[in-house]
């Protein structure tokens, strides 16, 4: 049996083709009734995200089975194969193993780190067990997909630092206030990306927003957002006696904080910090306020460059990643290189059965004498005696799984104890 | 016996210091665990070793530089304990075991001195005016450790570059509260801890304050701290000036009991206490 991957990311296509088989949410289900149709095909997964489009797949003959689900591609985007044909990549066994379990802990994803994709995965998972397209194979490799996911994201901190805009200002806020619950957020300007540090903080739990805007209207407007107050331009000042965090987004020329303005008012605030986030370009607070003691102003080229230093800290964690990835690939391999052996395992298993069954039922007038307490022992005997016999053979042909003799021995084991004659038949 | 108590407090506790260094730098909580636990049995020893030599001596065992910096570790590591249960900061740890750590080693290479004690000191005035007296210093310990932290946290949130120890220190806040909250105990500590020396002083001197330069040293130590704590509670000091200044009260205070102690005389110096 063999795993194979198929598939496309926002690296190999564009989001032109991707969304072609990704918008449509019954694509999924779709996918998944035609892989079950087809013979080659044992097992079948099918992930779709806005990044990526994935068929995992388990079956005897790749190449039939990569010709398929190429074709299956063609009819679920209604498309020619040649639109994307080159777009694909094709990884096999390891390298198929190795693919999902990168893909599941966001190694391979766009924004590196990013928490979606483990999800997305789990549904496409879930989805694929309820059209039972999975079988022992996939059921496996999946559950370890999750524990790899799972290992990479408590041992590396692949996902740990802030890379947006919005959430690395509220990663600040939390180095300056430690919780935010109870604090209070003075809104100046109510561009988008102030909104959306607005709805972040606002989930940290602030107890109170006030927000200002040169037209009033829209000041009403965005407060009742975030069931905050309206106050006009004119009160800045007193606000900021009063308030925690400042956000500012206004397209003002002019600075809207001034350095004199923060200054007096420190006194009156009792030191307690003050922290700026100013987003707007041009800036709106004025660089030097940062000097006043317990005020912290940070700009939007400021917050940039700690979303730069890290995304480098995640690509960092990801060398490490892809350690643990290695790792627990090299375990499933083995796993997997064990399942050749199962079929002579059992039957090995299923001859002994039958022939301790037929020897006791040869016996079975001679013994009619015994109560069944004593019937029951003589079953337990036989049994453990063919258990016995059979245990090192087993360990031995265990051994050699993965091994390039592993064929060989299990020919010789076959032809030994005639498995492949008449299983049930003893002379 | 009693040595081998020291012995053993001292290398659990570099053992835990050891181990709170590998925390902060790898960051792997069972590490901090670990020395946690380790430092725990270290104070364990630490005490146990108190306890023998109280018993032996018959008087709180301060009365050489020796004996006074192992208690000066041992109040260290107390507070810390103490305050851990309620900041559950590991990364403090990392701050203070290495403090309390460098006081025990210098502790250790010093001679034991064994001479009879003055039955002047067997008084149970001793015990609570140092036992106090140290307890303050411990905790103050703690607030320059976390005023430390502090300037080294702002540092980097205020040049914005978020170096190595910003993931690994705790937020402003919290090292401005641990801050606050060591002094505003330690404080009365070391303020009973100045009464009842005075006391112990009439009882066993006949004169309540004799202007000894351990005493003046004193007095201003206390003097500073409480300057720093009159700022915070009145004016609303916190952050970096409150660091600074408890940065400032911690050298007075190591100055008191280090050079006041040794080089200064009078009758709290180590040469006048031990045997005579």
């Amino acid at each position: 049996m063999k795993i194979i991957n198929i598939g496309m990311n926002h690296e190999t296509a564009p989001v032109e083709l991707r969304e072609c088989l990704a918008t449509d949410p019954e694509n999924t289900v779709r996918a998944l009734a035609l892989m079950r149709d087809l013979e080659c095909i044992k097992e079948g997964l099918f992930i779709s995200t806005c990044n990526r489009v994935e068929f995992l797949i388990a079956t005897e003959s790749a190449k039939d089975a990569e010709k398929s689900v190429i074709s299956l591609m063609a009819k679920l985007g209604n498309m020619p194969k040649e639109n994307f044909s080159s777009k694909l990549y094709t990884n096999e066994d390891r390298d198929a193993v190795m693919h999902i379990f990168r893909v599941a802990s966001s190694i391979d994803s766009m924004i590196v780190g990013e928490p979606q994709i483990l999800g997305q995965i789990k549904e496409a998972y879930a989805e694929a067990t309820r059209q039972k397209t999975s079988g022992v194979i996939l059921n496996r490799l999946m559950h370890k997909a999750f524990h790899v996911a799972k290992r990479v994201r408590t041992e590396t901190e692949i996902c740990e630092a802030a890379v947006s805009i919005s959430y690395a200002a509220v990663e600040l806020a939390k180095k300056i206030f430690h919780v935010l619950k109870g604090k209070k957020v003075l809104l100046i300007g109510a561009g988008e990306m102030a909104e959306l540090a607005a709805r972040h903080l606002m989930a940290q739990g602030v107890s109170s927003m006030v927000v200002v805007n040169r037209t009033f209207e829209r000041a009403v407007e965005v407060a009742g957002l975030f069931k905050g107050r309206p106050v006009s331009f004119d009160e800045i000042g007193a606000q900021i006696l009063d308030v925690d965090i400042v956000v500012t987004s206004t397209a003002s020329k002019e600075y809207v904080v001034t350095y004199d303005q923060v200054k007096n008012s420190l006194r009156k605030r009792r030191n307690r910090p003050l922290f700026f986030i100013d987003i707007a370009v041009p800036r709106d607070v004025e660089p030097k306020i940062n000097d006043l003691e317990n005020v912290y102003v940070y700009d939007i080229d400021d917050l940039k460059g700690i979303i730069e230093i890290n995304m480098a800290q995640r690509q960092q964690a990801a060398v490490k990643a892809e350690r643990i990835v290695q790792e627990e690939v090299g375990k499933f391999k083995k796993w997997l290189e064990t399942l050749a052996v199962v079929p002579t395992i059992v039957s090995l298993r299923d001859k002994a059965d039958s022939i301790i069954q037929a020897e006791l039922k040869k016996s079975f007038s001679a013994l009619s004498h015994l109560t069944p307490d004593q019937i029951e022992t003589v079953h337990t005997l036989t049994r453990s005696i063919a258990e016995k016999m059979m245990n090192d053979p087993i360990v031995f042909l265990k051994e050699k799984a993965g091994r390039e003799t592993l064929n060989t021995y299990l020919d010789v084991t076959r032809k030994l104890f005639n498995l492949d004659r008449n299983n049930g038949n003893i002379e | 016996m009693t040595f081998l108590w020291f012995n053993l407090a001292l290398i659990l506790e570099l053992l835990a210091t050891g181990g709170f260094i590998v925390y902060i730098v790898k960051q792997h909580k069972w590490v901090f665990q670990y020395s946690y636990w380790i430092l725990v049995a270290g104070f364990f020893c630490h005490t146990i070793f108190l306890g023998c030599r109280y018993y032996f001596l018959g008087a709180a065992p301060v009365l050489d530089l020796k004996s006074a910096l192992s208690f000066f570790s041992w109040s260290i590591i107390l507070a810390y304990l103490v305050l851990q249960i309620k900041f559950r900061l590991m990364v403090l740890g990392s701050f203070v075991a290495p403090f309390a750590a460098f006081l025990m080693i210098i502790s250790s290479v010093m001679p034991w001195t064994e001479g009879p004690v003055k039955p002047l000191f067997k008084s149970l005035w001793l015990t609570v005016h140092v036992g106090t007296v140290f307890i303050g210093n411990g905790l103050f310990a703690i607030t320059f450790m976390a005023a430390i932290m502090y300037l080294i946290q702002e540092r980097h949130i205020k040049r914005k570059r978020l170096g190595s120890f910003y993931s690994r220190l705790p937020s402003l806040a919290t090292l401005d509260n641990i801050n606050y909250y060591a002094l505003i105990y330690g404080f009365p500590f070391l303020t009973i801890g100045m009464i009842t020396g005075s006391i112990y002083a009439q009882y066993a001197l006949g004169i309540y304050w004799q202007w000894d330069p351990k005493e003046v040293w004193s007095l201003i130590t206390w003097l500073f701290y409480a300057a720093l704590l009159h700022e915070r509670l009145t004016v609303g000091w916190q952050g970096r000036r409150a660091a600074i200044m408890s940065i400032v009260c911690f050298c007075v205070l190591i100055f008191t009991f280090a050079v006041a102690s040794l080089w200064l005389g009078g009758y709290h110096s180590f040469d006048n206490l031990g045997a005579g």
